[in-house]
């Protein structure tokens, strides 16, 4: 194994190439630049090809475009451009194109606070381009991970035909760390589902058993359309009910039927805890230090890590919470993932560590609301 | 084998539409952008393309549900962005013929900005505008094109902005390649389709046509035949253009070959990117 002292955004960076990304288009946005500015230079050396693009919208419609040409794609941005993308994220899950989009969250709204950190967008990430359609969303909380979760979103989005959404922040995304980088072998690396059938046979939208239909790169004989409609197995434009309503089940499927694969998270002394903190992201690393002081104190705290956050572990959440009296739940926002939190736990006290001015939540303000009872 | 012109036609036809089930088109009876989609079928026959190494992209509107018809690798993108979507692609597939449908509203409001990006990069797209000088398919709203004080359901008073200049605005974005014919002239567009096609670089080819059942109408221009008859009568070359006295060269359409340059491709030149980067790693 590798170590070496690496910042969050290159570790994205080199997360893609390890797992296979030939295309980056982005537009320069703080804190995600230095995303792009990694890329462009070790991009082409490994043969890969990076645009710098006239804004987000066209960023997130280029590698749309190069993941149908069979390249593995990702585009980076922070809150303000992953606005403007939300109309072609919906485009990739309406069409079933994998890509990975990160978001180095910022604190806003607006141009906010364009070097401090945020959680603000973990709802925007769940709900922000229009219409029903399922989504992967994962956040990690150290650099180390920062590579691994990278190297895994474009796993998840090859091996689902969909887009993933790393949902980085600030603190993460612009601080140095030693990583442990694994050897190129001990990598997985997953390649999107291809097929044999000659192309008259070929449906792009087929509902197979696994509910994700094969993918075969435009230029490959297999001539097919692909639209933002609403469209039945061959792609073409549909406003059957007998062809949407299928469809609509099926990329749903394909998500809620895979969730033990997709679903990431840690847990640390729930066995006995009384009290357990939920948190991901940068929180999380303040949070794991304010459950330790909290233990050396004598309390009975658990600690729940997320790193997918959506689809949201309800399950897991559920379990854990189902033996105890109180969930803390440190965001820096004003309470997104919490309502989440609520949502599964019942009557269980929920008690909210909220932040959004750009300030990380410091583990004394997780301790004291652990110690607050 | 001596195939007979209209045989010939027939089997354009065959090779290059998607003939099952996808017919009718969603157009009006005497729309003109079914004209251009043989003008581009026709040119891709003419420089001997297999369908397998055409992908045509489009955006929104009349012009987007294009790609449905034609037996390409096809994908129709959202409002603006067709370009932005063949850029990406064009960068992998740097090998296919990639064929951007646009109309006006499409390539010159909401997708302003890819149009003059791509054009600058030079990448090597051919960016087909369908200009009808009106938004079509929402119901006659004006558009970048339509001419001053021309009527729109959103210029009922009448238009008071400055339509652009297609062709002019591509050129001083960096297109290597710019022509302009009409929907009337289908033989002629074909040709200049066929020349953007094999132009390495970004080439533009502004197709006039008209929207009858909503410009037409709200500016009691006539039918589908008398706006056809339009095209015919205004649709000019340069150099007729020029000798015309000053006071005749209004709403006079010039049509032709405007622009032939040569500029390194994008593509190609990131491929020498590429090979530079690679050779520093190795060194």
């Amino acid at each position: 194994m590798a170590s070496r002292l690496m910042q969050g955004d290159e570790a994205c960076a080199e997360g893609a190439i390890a797992a296979g990304c030939r295309f980056f288009a982005a537009y320069p946005i703080t804190p995600a630049t230095d995303i792009a500015e990694v890329l462009a230079r070790r991009l082409p050396q490994v043969g890969g090809k990076f645009i710098q693009m006239e804004d987000e919208i066209a960023s997130m419609a280029a590698i749309i475009g190069a993941s149908v040409g069979g390249a593995k794609a990702m585009t980076a941005t922070s809150g303000p451009g992953f606005s403007l993308m939300q109309e072609n994220i919906g485009y990739a899950a309406m069409a079933e194109i994998p890509c990975v989009v990160v978001n180095v969250q910022r604190a806003g709204p607006s141009t906010g606070l364009p070097t401090n950190p945020s959680q603000g967008d973990m709802m925007q990430a769940r709900w922000g381009t229009h219409g029903d359609h399922p989504i992967i969303v994962l956040s990690p909380s150290s650099v180390g991970e920062i590579f691994n979760l990278t190297v895994r979103a474009f796993n998840l989005a090859e091996k689902y035909r969909t887009p993933v959404i790393l949902l980085m922040d600030a603190m993460i995304g612009h601080m140095r760390e030693k990583v442990e980088l694994p050897p190129p072998e001990k990598i997985e690396i997953v390649k999107r589902v291809s097929t044999s059938v000659p192309p008259e046979w070929y449906k792009a939208y087929e509902n197979t058993p696994s509910d994700v239909p094969p993918m075969i790169s435009f230029g490959e004989g297999y001539r097919y359309h692909i639209t933002g409609l609403f469209h039945d197995e061959r792609g073409f434009p549909t406003q059957r009910l007998d062809e949407i309503d299928p469809w609509i089940a099926r990329v749903f499927r394909k998500i809620e039927h895979n969730l033990r694969d997709i679903l990431i998270y840690e847990t640390d002394q729930v066995e006995d805890a009384e009290v357990v903190v939920i948190a991901y992201g940068a929180t999380a690393r303040s949070a794991r230090h304010a459950v330790k002081q909290a233990r050396e104190l004598g309390y009975r705290v658990g600690f729940l890590r997320l790193s997918t956050i959506w689809p949201f572990p309800e399950g897991k959440v559920g379990e854990v919470a189902e033996r105890i009296h109180r969930v803390i739940v440190p965001e820096m926002n004003l309470g997104q993932l919490a309502l989440e939190v609520e949502r599964v736990v019942g009557r269980r006290k929920v008690i909210r560590v909220c932040k959004a001015n750009g300030e990380m939540i410091a583990p004394r303000e997780i301790l004291d609301a652990i110690g607050r009872g | 084998m001596v195939v007979k012109k209209q045989e010939r036609e027939s089997l354009v036809h065959e090779r290059y539409l998607r003939h099952q089930k996808k017919f009718p088109h969603v157009w009006c009876a005497g729309c003109g952008i079914g004209i251009v989609m043989g003008a581009i079928v026709r040119a891709v026959d003419a420089v001997g393309l297999s369908n397998d190494e055409v992908a045509m992209i489009s955006g929104i509107g009349c012009s987007g549900r294009m790609p449905v018809y034609v037996d390409f690798n096809t994908m129709h993108t959202t409002h603006g962005r067709a370009l932005a979507f063949a850029t990406g692609l064009k960068m992998v597939r740097p090998e296919m013929k990639v064929i951007v449908v646009m109309g006006d509203g499409d390539a010159l409001a909401i997708g302003g900005n890819h149009f003059i990006h791509a054009a600058r990069r030079n990448i090597g797209l051919t960016a087909i505008i369908i200009n009808n000088s009106i938004y079509g398919m929402t119901g006659g709203q004006y558009s970048p094109t339509t001419p001053t004080h021309a009527y729109a359901s959103t210029a009922p008073y009448g238009n008071i902005e400055q339509p652009f200049p297609i062709c002019q605005l591509a050129e001083a974005a960096g297109a290597a390649f710019v022509a302009r014919s009409t929907v009337y002239h289908a033989r002629e567009l074909s040709r200049f389709i066929a020349q953007a096609i094999q132009k390495e670089g970004f080439s533009v080819v502004e197709a006039v046509s008209y929207c009858h059942t909503t410009y037409g109408r709200i500016n009691r221009l006539g039918s589908a035949v008398e706006m056809m008859r339009r095209l015919k009568d205004n649709g000019i070359s340069q150099q007729a253009y020029d000798k015309l006295p000053e006071g005749e060269q209004s709403g006079k359409i010039v049509r032709g070959v405007l622009v032939d340059r040569d500029i390194p491709e994008y593509t190609q030149l990131y491929d020498q990117i590429i090979a530079q980067a690679q050779q520093t790693v190795a060194a």
